[in-house]
Parts: C-alpha cells; sequence; structure tokens
C-alpha cells in the first residue's frame, strides 16, 4: 500500500523524451494509480496566508510537495505564484513589510514555529531566482564554495565540491579550463546553471526555482529542463512558472494559482488533460491571464 | 523641398553654435584649474630640495631649512582622522542602506547632510572646544578629530549611495544560501561595493587633507617636531597660512614649495583612487 510515486513520470505529453521505452507500460500504469491525495509529502503547506502590508496575496494555501518529484506552480502573474515559493524556504520576510501565517512543514517541522531559524531553514531549502545572479566578485570556482564559504565552513577537499557540483549541473565540460574567470562572464545560461550549482553544494533537500528560465534563450531553458529532469533523482523541485509547456515538459504535479488560492493540484497530465475546475481549463487552454 | 533644406541648414547651424558655446564654458573652467596647476608648479619648484623634506625649519633671518615636521604632521593628522572617521563613516552607511528605512535612518541621513554642509572652520570652533579646552592643550588628536568629523558625512553617504547601487538580487542569492543578514551584507554587499567606496573614502580624505581652518586652533602648529599625539603639531596646509603672511621673503619661497607638495599628495591620492576604479573595472 506504498503510494509513494516512483521517479517515472507521467507519460502523456512528455513520451518524447523519456529515455527509454522499455519499462514505459509498466510505469504508466503504476503512475496512473498516483493521485495527490495520496503521495508522500516532503513540504505541505496548511493554511499558508502571506501579506504585503496590509494586502493578503496568498490566501489559505494547502499544499502538499511530493518528495523527489518535481511540482510545478502556474498561474496568471500576480497570483501569488513566486510568494508561495517565497514562504517554502522564508524568504517572503526579507522583503520589509511581508509576513506570513499559516504553517510550512518541512517533513514534520513547522518552519515558522517561533524558534526555527529561518537560516537554517534556507540551508535545507535552497533557491534558485529568476535573473541569474552569480557573485560578481568572485570566480566560477569560488561561487560554487560560496554557500559553504560565507557560512564559515571549510570543505576538506574544495576542487572536489567544485567539479561534482559542476558535473551535477552539466557545467563542468564547458568551465573547466576558465575556473579562476567571473562568473559574470559566462553567458546567462550557463550563470543560471552556475547558480544552481551553487545552490546544490549545501546539498539541499528541496529546491525552489523562480521562473528560473524566464531570462533565458529557448536553447539555455532546454538545457536547465534537461538538468531539472536529472535533479529530480535526488531532489524534490518547486518550480515557478509563466510558461505551461514548461510545466507540461518537466513538472510531474502541477498547481494552479489564481488571486492568491490554490484552485486545483493534480498531476500535471491530469491538470493539461482533465482538470476538474473550470477556471484551470480556461488558464490552460489560454482562455484568460 | 526648398523648406525642408532650409531647416536642416539651421539646425546644423543651431548645432554648430550650441557646441562651441559648451567647448568654450569647458574651456572656461579649465582655466583656473589649469592657471592654479600651473603658477604652484612655477612658483613652488624652486624651493624644492631635499632639505626641504629632511629638515626642521630654520629661525627666522637664516637661509635653508624645510618643512620635515609639517609633512610628517600632515601624514599623521590624516591617519588619525582615518582611524576616527572611516569606521564609523562606513558602519554609519551600512545602517542607513540596509536600516535606515525607519524615522531614525531618516535623521541620520538629514543630520550627514546638514554636517556635508557645515563650514570647516566651525567644527574646529567645536573641536576646539571639546578636546582642546578639556585636555588643555592643542595636539595632533584634536586635529585628528576635526578633519575625522569633516570626513565622516561624506564617507557615510557615499558608502550607502554605493550599497544601494549593489544589486538586490545579490543579497537575495546570499540569504537564499542560508547566510546570516550580517554575513551577507559583510560578505557579499559590503564586498561587491567595496571599490567604489574605497574610492569615495580616498576622496574625502584627499578633501581633508588640505583643510586648514579645523587645523588652526585644534593641531595649531610647531616648529619641531612633536613626538606623539599630544603636542601642538605642523601641517602643511597650516604652515602654508603661516608662511604666506610672512614678511620674510625665504618664508613666501618656502610657502609655496608646501603648496605644490600638498598639491600633489592630494592628486597622489586622487589619482590612486581613480586607478582603484579602473583596475576594478579591468577585472571584469
Amino acid at each position: 500500500m506504498n503510494p509513494r510515486p516512483m521517479s517515472s513520470k507521467p507519460t502523456t505529453k512528455k513520451a518524447s523524451r523519456e529515455g527509454s521505452a522499455s519499462g514505459e507500460e509498466a510505469s504508466k500504469a503504476r503512475w496512473d494509480e498516483v493521485s495527490v491525495s495520496t503521495l508522500v509529502p516532503k513540504m505541505r503547506t496548511e493554511g499558508l496566508r502571506a501579506y504585503f502590508g496590509q494586502a493578503e496575496v496568498l490566501k489559505g494555501i494547502t499544499l502538499p510537495i511530493a518528495e523527489k518529484q518535481v511540482t510545478a506552480v502556474i498561474g496568471p502573474s500576480g497570483c501569488g505564484k513566486s510568494t508561495f515559493v517565497r514562504c517554502l524556504n522564508r524568504m517572503h520576510e526579507v522583503v520589509p513589510g511581508a509576513r506570513a501565517t499559516g504553517q510550512v512543514l518541512l517533513d514534520t517541522q513547522d518552519i515558522y514555529h517561533s524558534e526555527v531559524d529561518p537560516v537554517r531553514v534556507r540551508r535545507r531549502v535552497g533557491m534558485v531566482f529568476q535573473k541569474p545572479n552569480p557573485f560578481p566578485t568572485m570566480s566560477i570556482r569560488d561561487n560554487v564554495l560560496a554557500g559553504l564559504r560565507l557560512n564559515g565552513e571549510r570543505p576538506d577537499d574544495p576542487d572536489a565540491v567544485v567539479e561534482k557540483m559542476l558535473h551535477r549541473v552539466a557545467l563542468w565540460d564547458e568551465v573547466k579550463d576558465i575556473l579562476g574567470r567571473a562568473g559574470t562572464g559566462l553567458s546567462g545560461g550557463q550563470q543560471q546553471r552556475l547558480c544552481i550549482a551553487r545552490s546544490l553544494a549545501l546539498e539541499p533537500e528541496v529546491l525552489l526555482m523562480d521562473e528560473p528560465c524566464s531570462a533565458l534563450d529557448p536553447i539555455a531553458t532546454a538545457r536547465v529542463e534537461e538538468l531539472i529532469h536529472e535533479l529530480r533523482k535526488a531532489y524534490t523541485i518547486v518550480i515557478v512558472t509563466h510558461n505551461m509547456q514548461q510545466a507540461a515538459r518537466v513538472a510531474n504535479f502541477t498547481a494552479f494559482f489564481y488571486l492568491g488560492k490554490l484552485i486545483e493540484h493534480d498531476r500535471t497530465d491530469v491538470i493539461f488533460t482533465r482538470p476538474k475546475e473550470q477556471r484551470t481549463e480556461d488558464y490552460i487552454t489560454g482562455r484568460f491571464g | 523641398m526648398g523648406s525642408l533644406f532650409n531647416q536642416y541648414t539651421r539646425r546644423k547651424l543651431t548645432d554648430v553654435l550650441v557646441r562651441s558655446a559648451c567647448v568654450a564654458a569647458a574651456v572656461v573652467a579649465l582655466v583656473p584649474l589649469v592657471s592654479v596647476l600651473y603658477y604652484v608648479t612655477v612658483r613652488g619648484i624652486g624651493g624644492i630640495n631635499l632639505d626641504f623634506f629632511t629638515e626642521l625649519p630654520k629661525p627666522v633671518g637664516e637661509a635653508g631649512g624645510g618643512m620635515a615636521n609639517a609633512i610628517v604632521g600632515t601624514l599623521k593628522l590624516v591617519f588619525l582622522a582615518c582611524v576616527f572617521g572611516i569606521p564609523p563613516g562606513v558602519l554609519a552607511g551600512v545602517y542607513l542602506a540596509e536600516f535606515g528605512h525607519a524615522r531614525f535612518g531618516k535623521m541620520v541621513r538629514f543630520s550627514a547632510d546638514v554636517m556635508s554642509g557645515v563650514p570647516s572652520i566651525t567644527v574646529g570652533i567645536f573641536v576646539y572646544a571639546l578636546v582642546v579646552l578639556s585636555t588643555k592643550q592643542f595636539s595632533a588628536l584634536a586635529g585628528g578629530i576635526a578633519l575625522a568629523i569633516l570626513m565622516l558625512p561624506t564617507v557615510t553617504r557615499t558608502t550607502e549611495e554605493l550599497l544601494k547601487l549593489v544589486p538586490e538580487s545579490l543579497r537575495e542569492a546570499a540569504l537564499g544560501l542560508g547566510l546570516p543578514k550580517w554575513r551577507a551584507t559583510l560578505r557579499v554587499m559590503l564586498r561587491t561595493a567595496a571599490p567604489g567606496i574605497a574610492t569615495g573614502v580616498m576622496l574625502a580624505v584627499a578633501r581633508v587633507a588640505g583643510e586648514t581652518a579645523p587645523l588652526l586652533f585644534t593641531a595649531f602648529n610647531n616648529r619641531f617636531w612633536s613626538s606623539g599625539l599630544n603636542e601642538p603639531t605642523a601641517s602643511l596646509p597650516v604652515n602654508i597660512y603661516t608662511y604666506a603672511v610672512s614678511p620674510y621673503e625665504e618664508w613666501h619661497r618656502q610657502a609655496w614649495a608646501a603648496a605644490l607638495v600638498l598639491l600633489l599628495m592630494v592628486l597622489l591620492l586622487n589619482v590612486s583612487a581613480r586607478l582603484l576604479v579602473r583596475s576594478r573595472v579591468g577585472a571584469r
């Protein structure tokens, strides 16, 4: 009775991206039995409300986030998608006047409990931002190590860490000979992968990605999406995206937000082929938003 | 067709006129600057020799002598000003940039702006009352404090402005990596803004290095070496003043030489500040 979905993915629209065809039928059968009500959550929000000053931008979100799966958050601009992911590692409150109420469970612990240190939360729940933001004063190598070093840690073998992380984001071959150069000298897509490597160097359990491809060209976007496919074997990923095709391509689960409310959350294939809510259908078919 | 052509000719004419006016204005602005440089160099170069840098002033009537004590004194005063002025200035700038949204921050910012307009002689009197009267002597310490007070607003506002120029996305990146706010501020924000802040600080130092008024009754002057920080201390600007208003020809010559040395010191500071910026750009 273990309902936990395997690391297979919904097959409907993405079959062409699947590497091997063998076992496809079996995993598809298993996937079809998976539903949001039975998945094992790595994180879970309970009645999460977020505010900027007096304005309530999240109006009670209850959403489980499946472990080692990709959950996409979609919705029109201003629906609270970004605020939602920023609440998942307490980055929301960094903005002056911003606050949140409700619960966000990481495993079984409420990260909004008054005694929880937000700094510790952010080390377990990493974040990648919309615009690539490598540190301009640091080399490529030092950018990868930044999270460790700036936190006062001295890895035993920093070179090994750098190589491992850059391999993990498929950037090693492109930069192995220029590790000493400034990270800001790379192309946008390379910079974004460098930033992902920087986050991964802290070995987070969850990786939040806030529109990670919106500043990238289609080729760089494809590389990052491939990377997400790889990363979900080891990490729980939440990705905010404006691009519904991207959600369909990379996510196992999709949550549709509208005006600060969670309208629908289901397997991506269900959301895109037979949504239960009229508003979801209207949005994904491009009738509004 | 004809009218189009006419308008074009007229516009070209206007362009030439306005551009010439701009060039003329630039030349006019350069004239005083270049003539100061030229005049000080011509008048000062004759008084410059090894003795000027190594000897103490000779008594009136005797030829020769130098201003070694004043050169060292100026360096000492500037060093003290840096020690007293830079750390609080930079920290206040960090405060304004990172936490200065509240009413207190606005107050600090306003005071800094007002302070940067306070006449330097006023700062001199203030330090005289505060330090010289309470310690009952003129001293390098008092002079350094006066110069530091003059530097403070510039350093504070420069630091604030340059920290604000650091993209917010870098702060988010740092916080997202689980850095506490103080580490993010220190290791990422301040580090990224550091070359610019260093430039601003050096310009502020160059500015106060030539101040005379606040030193007249704080560091005062000294014909001899001053040991330590608790004695009246000679400085180039005050020496220039003293020597220039004296009736002795030999002293006038030395005042010009001192002016040239001071000018070169300030120039050196300015140039190195600019080189610092360039090396930063070159690293990209």
